[in-house]
């Protein structure tokens, strides 16, 4: 379900937009007309939906318009046309008082430089939404002392936002954008100005919040890693316009353009793409079917193990083809000869986390679901064509 | 090419004729109030004891500014009652209370408007620059003709002299404001209201304190000249020791004026940096 959906926004700067909007319906590149009028566009028909509850992640590099874009959402820049949908109402064409609602109650922001006042404790900055909402005192005291434990600052309240660190001002930032609970969070470059490690934390625990919260999440960066980490989808832009919007895997496995393939090169693949992309769908064995089926089954697919499951896919073991045969031979049944100590991993798991223990077993590793059911495996020629980036051709396909 | 003079006094003084023709019971008016507020702050100073006063202030002093200016104050003060000036001294005071809380009432909205809307602003400046650069005599003319003579044209004149910081300071501070937590302020939904008193007014503060800061001390720089249109006080006593070249009166009065300044400006000074 999407929460915001935006059409044909457009943001241009300069002393006569209409006509710099002419132009471009003229299909004038953004060069063409900055060189022939001296206008800038700011945004050129951005036209994307951002579903409910998703952290849907703008990027861009610097000038790209990532942040006059978000700043459109909630018009602390007007926009020159477009439409911005939200709740059935087109948030361009709100009167002042109808944004200032909207600001209060439905969309909260958090800023790159922190913007916090410095004459306001972190009590005072995190419920300043409130107070201009106009929420009684008591009330607003405890919504955002719950956001400030929330962000892990309690005990930290009546203190002034310079004896904090800069990630701790940050989580002040955080708190105040989720002090009123609104049901949208900008987040304008919100973990840039932080020291590499304290934004390591701060992205690990926005994902923690969100797995809580569940609340919409624009988030703005200009860096890919950041992006691929916490995105559901990701949007590319570039001089103002969006070039692709995905999920990660889709815009590294699938760039739309050039562009999109350049940017995205250097990207370590091994920390983004997960167990569930490069596993496929196994042939598997139920013990009582017997060691003579297991192996004719193995010579079918041309394979030296199977994965043993119940009829529930419940994960049992493996058994090798020099095991079968062995049992064949001594009249043992499946269970008594395969292996129960399997390599396996979540779904979830990232392939930089599965190169140890594919260079321990010979065996192919197991992708187990939270139930224990067996979901997929992975084996090492897969995950090198992945990491070269090849599309997985089984990938997607196991459910 | 001779081209014939530009009657510009003579237009001048039409205004004036025009103006005194026209807004008498306006001028009437606030020589009342301005008259009261002056002989009231006179009368209040009086009726207390100068040693209790001075006491009184002293103890302000340590409050605000610590014990140096608190001792400061205690010798200034005892050293003005001592020389026999403190009725015209605290004359001269009222003056200039009367005139710095006036300009910060009328200098502090200004400011927030120019602060806020460029076109204001651009056509205050001007305005500004005439107020502080036309030689002060200039504007006793019109201020006797509409106020007459007396303590109120020196008000008015010092208030003319006086108000341009508070409102260039005011305008200033709310300018320096950063522009991104302004744009906080708006992303959560402020009411202009809101970001003014919540946040700008707050943050312009220390800069808006140095604006009154220097308008009261302007205000105390006019006493003399307030004195040649017939106000009372300190700076009257000035005046007649110049024009009678008596040197000994003149320092006397002068050093009561000195000792004013300096206890103004740091109890000002101090007021604000306590926050």
């Amino acid at each position: 379900m999407s929460i915001i959906e935006v059409r044909q926004l457009t943001k241009i700067f300069g002393p006569d937009p209409a006509r710099a909007g002419r132009l471009l319906n003229e299909g004038w590149s953004k060069e063409k007309i900055y060189k022939e009028t001296g206008m800038t566009v700011g945004v050129n028909k951005a036209e994307f939906s951002i579903r409910q509850g998703e952290i849907f992640v703008i990027m861009g590099l610097s000038g790209s318009g990532k942040s006059t874009l978000v700043r459109l959402l909630n018009r602390l820049i007007e926009p020159t046309s477009g439409q911005i949908l939200f709740g059935g109402a087109d948030i361009v064409r709100m009167n002042p008082e109808q944004l200032r609602q909207l600001r209060r109650k439905n969309i909260g922001m958090v800023f790159q430089k922190f913007a916090l006042f410095p004459h306001r404790t972190v009590l005072g900055n995190v419920e300043y939404g409130l107070e201009v909402q106009g929420v009684e005192r008591r009330k607003r005291k405890e919504l955002a002392m719950n956001a400030i434990r929330l962000v892990g600052l309690d005990g930290w309240a009546n203190s002034l936002p310079d004896q904090l660190s800069g990630g701790m001002q940050q989580r002040v930032g955080l708190a105040r954008g989720l002090a009123n609970d609104p049901d949208i969070l900008l987040m304008d470059e919100a973990f840039s100005a932080l020291d590499p490690l304290i934004r390591k934390d701060m992205q690990h625990e926005l994902l923690l919040l969100q797995s809580k919260m569940k609340k919409t999440i624009v988030f703005i960066t200009h860096d890919l890693d950041e992006a691929l980490r916490i995105g559901d989808r990701i949007a590319l832009m570039k001089d103002g316009s969006i070039v692709q919007i995905g999920t990660p895997e889709e815009i590294l496995i699938q760039p739309a353009d050039k562009y999109v393939e350049r940017f995205v090169e250097d990207v370590d693949l091994s920390k983004v793409l997960t167990a569930a992309h490069v596993m496929f769908q196994p042939q598997t064995v139920t013990p009582e079917r017997g060691p003579r089926v297991a192996l004719q089954l193995m010579r079918d697919n041309g394979v030296s193990s199977l994965y043993v499951t119940d009829t529930e896919k419940k994960l049992l073991g493996i058994i090798t083809a020099d095991q079968a045969a062995m049992a064949l031979r001594e009249k043992r049944t499946i269970q008594e000869v395969m292996q129960t100590d399997v390599p396996w991993v979540p779904p979830t798991a990232l392939l930089n986390e599965l190169f140890e223990m594919m260079a321990e077993t010979r065996l192919p590793v197991a992708v187990v679901d939270n139930r224990e059911k067996l979901i997929g495996i992975i084996l090492k020629g897969a995950v090198l064509s992945a990491l070269a980036g090849n599309p997985v051709p089984e990938a997607g396909g196991v459910s | 090419m001779n081209l014939p003079k530009i009657p510009l006094g003579e237009w001048i003084e039409k205004l004036e004729d025009w103006m005194t023709a026209n807004f008498a019971p306006l001028f009437d008016f606030i020589t009342l109030v301005i008259g009261a507020m002056v002989d009231g702050i006179e009368t209040a100073l009086l009726l207390v004891p100068a040693l209790l006063l001075i006491l009184l202030i002293a103890t302000l002093a340590y409050w605000v500014a610590g014990w140096k200016i608190a001792a400061f104050a205690f010798v200034g003060l005892f050293l003005i009652d001592n020389l026999a000036l403190w009725e015209p001294s605290m004359q001269a005071l009222s003056l200039v209370l009367t005139a710095a809380v006036i300009s910060v009432l009328a200098g502090v909205p200004v400011g927030i408007l120019c602060a806020r809307n460029n076109t204001i602003r651009n056509t205050v400046t001007p305005v500004l620059d005439f107020m502080q650069t036309m030689p002060a005599f200039v504007y006793l003319l019109p201020a006797v003709t509409f106020f007459s003579l007396g303590v109120v044209p020196g008000v008015i004149a010092s208030i003319i002299f006086a108000i341009p910081p508070t409102i260039r300071l005011t305008n200033l501070g709310i300018r320096q404001v950063p522009g991104e937590l302004v744009e906080a302020a708006d992303a959560f939904g402020s009411t202009p209201a809101q970001k003014l008193f919540k946040l700008q007014l707050p943050l312009a503060m220390p800069t808006i304190m140095a604006g009154i800061n220097q308008t009261i001390m302007l205000s105390l720089s006019m006493v003399v000249i307030a004195s040649m249109i017939g106000a009372q006080g300190v700076g009257a006593l000035v005046y007649r020791a110049v024009t009678q070249v008596k040197l000994g009166i003149g320092f006397e009065a002068g050093i009561a004026i000195v000792i004013m300044a300096i206890l103004l400006d740091r109890l000002t000074q101090n007021a604000f940096k306590k926050k």
